[in-house]
């Protein structure tokens, strides 16, 4: 009796196992979403776009999930190869060219992202046939992948991550509790200062600058900012000043330098006066 | 009577002292932390000034006039000796850190030697060239490092006071992550032996034309509200809040604003012609509905509403669900760059959250742009051979002396690395030189 059950459950395992083994093969055939990806863009069909240039020879770059130069002229090349209208745009048939003429092995494309692996050779003759099995095992262990499988991150031309950090610090110490527009403002100050021939020229030059923030003098710069601050640095490094040019700001509840009313005011943001 | 007495200047007494020594703990706290922000300014500098550092020697590799190299060996030169004293005013004094130094001090006397020469008599040689190459790619290699401890760093707070504590205290284990960052640094580069960086090019105003483009009559508040509620689909008028700009502004500005949760807006409304020049919408924004090219054809669509017309997509990024454009206007087939737009489109739903249009009505006019003296071809010559050239647009931008100059841009490739060139249409001159970037490895992502 008890026999009977276990062949029986070895049985359902078996047929199981076998459902599976075809369902994991079609999963591997995996195509773009509809959207028509431009340089800029970020995430999975990046992942994807940039593996199938690899695959063909015509990106040797990282793949990293985001659209960078070194994709947008991999593209260009590609449809210039291909006679078809170089726009680098990856459309829909763009996209149809290149599922036709490359492979793209998701699970096996992100478990190295996953795991860190700087490859840049992927597709090609690289790619052994013994890989091929072991990757298989791999693939079905690895289920659905939570969260991304991007590397990299846009950032403004000339800036790090890190100068963004720097700057969202200052602006949480200084502006935290503003409305949003308030903390834009003071972070587009310190561009403005960055760009006035009177104070330093580097961000950390102007935000260390002696006596400059209270929120520097007194260590609450140190805090850790939010993602508001963060995005109010990313809007004001992109261009937005709604400031209107200043390069002081004040609080006139707590302003303790009678100069600084001396200065033209050009507006009030919050409990912030701006001026230049 | 007495005991009273003697128990009431002994309680003042102790009082006096707890507050002397309150006091002097603040005034040591205030030193403190000016002593570590003098530490971080130095270190924050040294990593900008590393990573400027490396773009321009990159940039000099794409370059091939004499009269621009010059100037940005010049520029390399005064860097590197920002970085050294820098480096010079961190608390590294017991930590071995010369190596480095060298490092910086060699590039500094080679970018000085040449620019000091008399490039045309004698241009950079192959070899030359060869130790520009080799100096990029190891100076990228330490900018790296020390970006990623500079991360480190923001990322856990660390004090610069400690390092000194943990240098000072030798006995101890030093796993102090700066220390650490500092010392693999060293080792990198034992192993071979100002302008901005921003892109200046983009809306970059010129004096003469302030505010030329702002046409039409006066708009009063009535009008201003009106066109609030339009431009930041509220319902109701009596929700926003009208303010007006003081005497220090260039033009005088309405600015309105509203808040309703965790949802914001506020604009500003030139009062010449009621023209917006700063939209700024802040909302929580879900999952990416639309793809960053839908996005694009909104923000078009949007500035054609709002009459900035003929404009064409110069950039686009994607930041957490949002996407950034940049349009710059298109007159004739020429980019004119100083007039240059940016809009911000939520890809949930494809709302427009932000515009920024200050550059555009500041420098906004039509041109008399002349025909180009120089043909394409001609100008192709002008550009660093090694320079494979992948596209090219005729383009309006602002020179070094701020002039505005008809150039044939030119984006090219060299050594994985896209370069954006101009050259004079009229006289051939390279006027710019810039290396694009825009993507960073994420720091924050350890897998």
């Amino acid at each position: 009796m008890v026999n009977r059950k276990a062949v029986f459950l070895l049985m359902i395992m078996i047929i199981s196992l076998i459902g599976l083994q075809p369902e994991s093969t079609t999963k591997t055939v995996n195509a773009f979403s509809s959207q028509v990806i431009q340089q800029g863009a970020v995430g999975d069909d990046v992942i994807e776009l940039q593996s199938r240039l690899q695959y063909l020879g015509f990106y040797n770059g990282k793949i990293d999930g985001v659209f960078g130069w070194g994709t947008y002229w991999a593209l260009r090349n590609f449809q210039y190869e291909f006679g078809m209208k170089v726009d680098g745009l990856a459309g829909q048939t763009t996209k149809d060219k290149l599922v036709q003429a490359s492979n793209y092995d998701e699970g096996y494309v992100k478990e190295n992202i996953n795991q860190g692996k700087d490859f840049t050779h992927y597709g090609g003759g690289d790619r052994g046939g013994q890989q091929q099995s072991s990757q298989q095992q791999e693939q079905q262990g690895q289920g659905e992948q939570a969260g991304s499988n991007v590397t990299a991150v846009n950032v403004p031309q000339g800036y790090s991550q890190n100068d963004i950090q720097l700057m969202a610090n200052a602006v949480y110490g200084e502006a935290r509790g503003e409305p949003y527009e308030g903390q834009v403002a003071v972070a587009a100050v310190i561009l403005n200062r960055v760009e006035s021939p009177t104070f330093p020229n580097t961000v950390s030059g102007v935000i260390f600058e002696p006596r400059a923030f209270t929120a520097v003098a007194d260590g609450q710069i140190w805090l850790t900012p939010n993602d508001t601050a963060r995005q109010a640095v990313l809007d004001a490094i992109n261009g937005w000043d709604p400031s209107g040019d200043a390069t002081y700001y004040f609080n006139p509840d707590t302003a303790t330098s009678g100069w600084i009313w001396t200065r033209p005011q050009i507006k009030k943001i919050g409990k912030h006066i701006f001026c230049n | 009577m007495f005991r009273w007495i003697l128990i009431g200047l002994l309680a003042l007494g102790i009082a006096g002292t707890a507050f002397w020594g309150y006091m002097e703990h603040q005034e040591k706290n205030a030193v403190l932390i000016q002593a570590e922000n003098t530490y971080q300014r130095s270190f924050h500098e040294l990593t900008y000034n590393m990573d400027l550092l490396h773009d321009q020697i990159g940039t000099t590799l794409a370059m091939n006039s004499t009269e621009r190299l010059s100037p940005q060996f010049v520029e390399i030169w005064r860097l590197t000796s920002e970085a050294l004293s820098n480096v010079g005013q961190l608390p590294l004094g017991l930590l071995p850190f010369n190596k480095t130094e060298e490092f910086l001090s060699n590039i500094g006397d080679f970018t000085y030697q040449t620019a000091v020469r008399d490039l045309d008599d004698s241009p950079l040689t192959e070899d030359e060239t060869d130790t520009l190459k080799k100096l990029y790619s190891q100076s990228g290699d330490i900018k790296n490092e020390l970006r990623e401890v500079q991360h480190m760093a923001l990322e856990n707070n660390l004090r610069w006071m400690d390092v000194q504590l943990a240098l000072a205290n030798e006995d101890e284990p030093m796993d102090n992550t700066i220390i650490d960052g500092f010392t693999t640094v060293e080792k990198s580069v034992e192993g071979f032996s100002e302008g901005y960086a921003d892109s200046p090019i983009i809306g970059t105003s010129s004096e003469e034309h302030q505010y030329k483009h702002l046409n039409g009559k006066e708009i009063g508040e009535e009008e201003a509200l009106k066109k609030g509620t339009d431009i930041l689909n509220v319902e109701n008028k009596d929700n926003l809040t009208l303010a007006e700009t003081g005497e220090g502004s260039d033009i005088p500005i309405y600015s309105i604003s509203y808040q309703n949760g965790d949802e914001s807006g506020y604009m500003d409304l030139a009062k010449q012609g009621g023209h917006p020049l700063t939209v700024l919408i802040t909302r929580p924004i879900a999952e990416n509905k639309i793809s960053l090219n839908e996005g694009a054809e909104k923000a078009q669509d949007y500035l054609e509403k709002h009459d900035i017309a003929s404009m064409m997509l110069f950039e686009s990024s994607e930041y957490n669900n949002v996407g950034v454009y940049s349009f710059v206007y298109n007159q004739d087939d020429v980019r004119v760059y100083s007039d240059a737009v940016e809009v911000k489109v939520a890809l949930d739903d494809g709302e427009v959250i932000g515009l920024t249009a200050r550059n555009y009505y500041m420098n906004h006019t039509e041109r008399d742009i002349p025909e180009p003296t120089l043909s394409m071809e001609e100008a192709k010559d002008k550009v660093n051979p090694n320079v494979d050239i992948q596209e090219e647009f005729l383009a309006v931008i602002d020179n070094d002396l701020e002039e505005e100059v008809l150039t044939y841009e030119f984006l090219g490739v060299m050594d994985n690395d896209t370069y954006r060139i101009f050259i004079n249409a009229m006289n051939g001159r390279e006027e710019k030189v810039e290396k694009l970037d825009g993507t960073e490895i994420n720091f924050a992502a350890n897998f």
